[in-house]
């Protein structure tokens, strides 16, 4: 299959953006609240009532535009989508169409054979998300929550220039990467306030013409995309070469049955009869604002991977797992700017002890319970030989569980390395001493078993002993 | 009674009450003994809040005993019946919001209340402001005071006519392409439409959005300065208010009509128009004249387009607008709905009359995917060239003046077979709309005992070059002072 067809995505990212009142009304943005409490007049489309942009929201959608290269367009206009349904109150969304906010962006990524490749950005509008229909629970009706009504949502749509699930997944994590850099969205996908819908067709390898393509709604976790992707192309590869046609509609995904199915065909479509809101104005947006916005901008993903590199000398791969978060690329930068260790030694610890402790406690880094300043503390006491590397993770261990600073937990266990080489010499002539077979192989030439000796050594020291040491006083011990 | 209160404009009123010559509370009992003896017969009201609007009075004569008397304290007057005002029934003459008893007041609601008015009830009018004699109301069709088989224009027909029969001094009104002038031409009293934005549509339930702008119905343009004065100003709430001063409109009243350049458009005076109107419009253009104003004679080509370039753009928004009343969060909720379907069609099948769905459908129409072009933004873009024909014409002219609608007062039932005569009835107010630029009426004469209005449009923000020259206008003829026999 892989060979003979080719498979083309677009995705249309929904990013919720980070405000704290909706885009067009006063009402709370907070996530989870009971139903129906933060959605104001305005919000439930009462009679008489008009919408007042969020001043927020521009600057975010300027901000995202700027993080792509993109366009920001100097007049964009609020347009209504028109359609019925319980969890739209005022039967519009108002959305973007025409002239949406940003356009002509682009982001790379790197593709299956480790080139860096290049994605369009096709444009990114602002929107209003409606409510939520709730089915369960309900004998014969359905519910409505109308808090999510008027969150405020950025929709960012890609040319359809991706040719696989990994593909869409890597370009999605760079979106998500930028959002939360930007701090425009805390891109939250369990709550949904980052999902996508992904427009998939394949065609036989060669032709230019697109093969019809399925939208597939709402996905919202990276595994769900790659999967439902994946699975999608291989329906429609199966429907093609049994001789039928792909038609032209949209899918849902079904993470339980692993399958995707239709919800409408094009022919059943809504027509949204979309025109310019009279009740908004055209948002104008003039040189000055935008680098007014740019100045704002931080250090962007790939900008930072650079010079994590170049600055810290890091590996090209430590330094993309350090930077795909803007908070634990702070963090190793907090702690290389506070430790003697070397930054290589900082990327090491950070991204294997610490990560890994995270990981198992299920924390994010902003959760983590050792600070920067005690991470560079434990560290500065493998720089001065204070204590080993092996040492430092039982030193890690401690702290982790709050049992205080790296000092305080050598102080109070004892850890500290013996460096001392007359008690060095002293076990050594005594691991000498109790291995005569051993010491008179290695003297005939078994040089291997130096290994063996350092071990007995670090055993009887309780791993405190400086291997280093320990080795060079070996070789010269047993000449 | 012999005090004759209800004889008295909105100004005399006010100094009335300054001087203490009686209270807001004997004011408003009198007006609201007047509603209910007259009422019965002129359908103008839908709501009357005789218990709050004492209550108010009395609160107002509180206040300026306390020396705390706003700009209108303890003035009456009356809402159409689109504005929200709290705990108030708010109908917009439909029955899809029969029952509809609004949470919050509108802007104008609440900046009139600001400033010490007593709210005497809300008025009838066209469902959803869509028509123009008042008889698409679900709660029957206003009667003119002159005639009671007339219409009294719509769609401010309450308004109107509870200002010409003298239940209220004041009224306010809503205007999408003539409902504030036509009835009050229809009904002998001033209507004044503001420039697009003057005042906030915060409160004010849509029907067209890009053309709806709030105004007043009095019975002198002096008053209409005084309210306007009131209500204009920049909402945060409505994003389409704009922040521009607001001059005093009452000191903007005095100077003369000397040197005024106004413009008479020729089309004006074409086939449409009837004869004797026509007539009582010259007499009004000539006293004009005769008092120093300059008449110039203009050319509008453009003017046939707009009822046809209305009737696309007004129905576009409104099918839009209305798209909220779908029986599930306010308002007409069809009983037993066997699913989702059927609570929407049989919820907006039942609350909606056929003029509003007559709307509704031609507006659905032309926004559709394949028609969008050929009528919405083809409308649009002769809307530019509509509003193209004043800026030229307001190149050379202060003013624009003529007839405000082509006959008197029609009878009621005459029109309502044929909708296109119906909408031709706006042909000389709509341009104003379209062009968002501020147009008033103010009475010019009488034709077989109907009233007649002199139409006036300024340029953008010209309200008081309108006022001045109306009130001017007013001060050199008495047909603002004629009242209908029966309503004395």
């Amino acid at each position: 299959m892989s060979s003979a067809w080719e498979v083309v995505i677009g995705l249309e990212i929904h990013a919720q953006l980070a405000t704290s009142s909706k885009i067009f009304s006063g009402a709370s943005t907070a996530y989870g609240a009971e139903p129906n409490t933060q959605a104001c007049l305005i919000d439930l489309g009462y009679p008489g009532v008009l919408p007042v942009l969020n001043k927020e929201v521009v600057r975010m959608a300027t901000m995202f535009g700027l993080a792509v290269d993109a366009t920001i367009a100097p007049r964009s206009v609020f347009a209504r989508k028109n359609y019925f349904y319980p969890d739209l109150p005022k039967g519009y969304q108002i959305s973007q169409l025409e002239l949406p906010i940003v356009e002509f962006g682009e982001l790379f990524i790197t593709d299956a054979d480790g080139n860096e490749k290049r994605i369009g950005i096709t444009r990114a509008h602002l929107e209003e998300d409606a409510g939520k229909s709730v089915h369960e629970g309900f004998d014969k009706s359905s519910g409505i929550d109308l808090n999510r009504t008027g969150t405020p949502l950025l929709e960012i749509v890609s040319e359809p220039d991706l040719r696989s699930a990994k593909e869409a997944v890597a370009y999605m994590r760079k979106i998500h990467t930028i959002v939360r850099y930007l701090g425009i969205s805390d891109g939250n996908m369990q709550e949904g306030s980052f999902r996508c819908d992904a427009n998939v067709s394949v065609r036989p390898r060669g032709q230019e013409e697109l093969g019809t393509r399925a939208e597939i709604k709402n996905l919202n976790s990276f595994r769900f995309i790659e999967r439902a992707i994946n699975i999608e192309v291989e329906r429609q590869v199966e429907v093609i070469e049994d001789g039928g046609k792909v038609v032209q509609e949209t899918r849902l995904y079904d993470s339980v049955k692993d399958e995707t199915r239709s919800m409408r065909s094009k022919e059943e479509a809504n027509d949204y009869r979309y025109f310019p809101d009279p009740d908004l104005l055209p948002v104008e947006i003039d040189a000055a604002y935008i680098e007014a916005v740019r100045e704002t901008l931080p250090e962007l993903p790939a900008a930072k991977q650079q010079r994590f590199v170049a600055d810290y000398g890091l590996r090209e791969d430590d330094a993309a797992i350090l930077t795909a978060s803007r908070a634990l690329a702070d963090f190793f930068e907090e702690v290389v700017a506070s430790t003697q260790g070397k930054a290589q030694g900082v990327a090491n610890f950070v991204i294997g002890d610490l990560a890994g402790a995270l990981n198992r406690d299920g924390l994010d880094i902003e959760q983590s319970p050792v600070s920067t300043a005690a991470v560079a503390g434990l560290l500065d006491r493998i720089k001065d030989n204070t204590i080993s590397g092996k040492i430092a993770k039982e030193v890690f261990e401690a702290m982790w569980a709050g049992e205080g600073t790296a000092d305080e937990i050598i102080e109070a266990k004892g850890l500290k390395q013996i460096t001392d080489s007359s008690a060095i010499e002293a076990i050594v002539d005594k691991v000498i001493e109790a291995n005569p077979g051993q010491v008179a192989e290695y003297k005939a030439g078994k040089d291997k078993l130096i290994g063996f000796f350092v071990g007995q050594v670090m055993k009887e020291t309780g791993g405190k002993a400086n291997p280093g040491q320990v080795n060079q006083v070996l070789k010269q011990k047993l000449g | 009674m012999s005090r004759d209160l209800h004889a008295k404009t909105l100004t005399e009123l006010a100094a009335g009450l300054e001087r203490g010559d009686f209270t807001s509370v004997e004011l408003t009992g009198d007006l609201l003994g007047r509603i209910d003896s007259h009422n019965a017969a002129l359908n103008a009201f839908v709501t009357v809040t005789a218990e709050r609007a004492l209550a108010t009075a009395k609160s107002a004569d509180e206040a300026r005993a306390a020396g705390k008397a706003g700009a209108l304290n303890g003035l009456p007057l009356v809402h159409k019946d689109i504005f929200c005002t709290r705990d108030v029934l708010t109908t917009c003459g439909s029955r899809m919001l029969e029952n509809f008893i609004s949470p919050y007041d509108a802007t104008i609601v609440e900046r009139l209340s600001g400033a010490g008015a007593v709210v005497l009830g809300k008025t009838n009018m066209d469902e959803f402001a869509m028509g123009s004699s008042n008889e698409t109301s679900y709660f029957g069709p206003v009667k003119n005071p002159w005639n009671l088989e007339c219409s009294p224009g719509g769609s401010s027909g309450g308004s109107a006519a509870a200002v010409a029969a003298r239940l209220t001094p004041a009224a306010t009104g809503t205007d999408t392409g003539g409902s504030i002038r036509q009835p009050a031409a229809l009904t002998g009293t001033v209507g004044l439409k503001p420039t697009y934005g003057r005042v906030s549509r915060y409160g004010m339930v849509a029907f067209a959005s890009s053309l709806d702008q709030a105004g007043v119905i009095t019975r002198s343009s002096a008053d209409a300065a005084l309210l306007l004065g009131v209500m204009a100003g920049f909402d945060e709430r409505d994003s389409t208010s704009i922040d521009h001063p607001v001059p005093d409109y009452t000191a903007a009243l005095s100077g003369s009509v000397k040197g005024l350049r106004v413009g008479v458009v020729r089309q004006h005076f074409d086939d449409g128009l009837d004869e004797k109107t026509g007539t009582a419009v010259r007499e009004a253009l000539a006293v004009l004249e005769a008092n120093g104003a300059v008449l110039t004679e203009v050319d509008m080509p453009n003017l046939d387009l707009s009822v046809p370039t209305y009737y696309v753009v007004a129905p576009a928004e409104c099918s839009s607008n209305l798209s909220r009343f779908d029986g599930v969060r306010f308002g007409r909720r069809a009983e037993n709905p066997e699913d989702l379907l059927d609570l929407y069609c049989r919820s907006r099948g039942e609350g909606f009359g056929a003029e509003v769905k007559r709307r509704i459908m031609t507006g659905t129409y032309v926004l559709s995917a394949g028609y969008y072009d050929a009528y919405y933004l083809k409308a649009q873009q002769v809307r530019h060239l509509i509003a193209d024909d004043f800026h030229r014409a307001f190149e050379n002219v202060d003013v624009i003046a003529g007839p405000t609608a082509p006959t008197p007062a029609f009878k009621l039932g005459d029109k309502t077979d044929d909708p296109i005569t119906m909408y031709l009835n706006d042909i000389y107010t709509i341009g104003a709309n379209l062009a968002g630029l501020p147009g008033m009426s103010t009475p010019c004469g009488f034709v077989d005992g109907l009233p007649v209005g002199l139409h006036l449009v300024a340029p953008h923000w010209g309200e008081e070059t309108l006022l001045r020259c109306a009130h001017q206008y007013e001060q050199l003829t008495e047909w603002h002072l004629a009242c209908p026999e029966d309503f004395s």
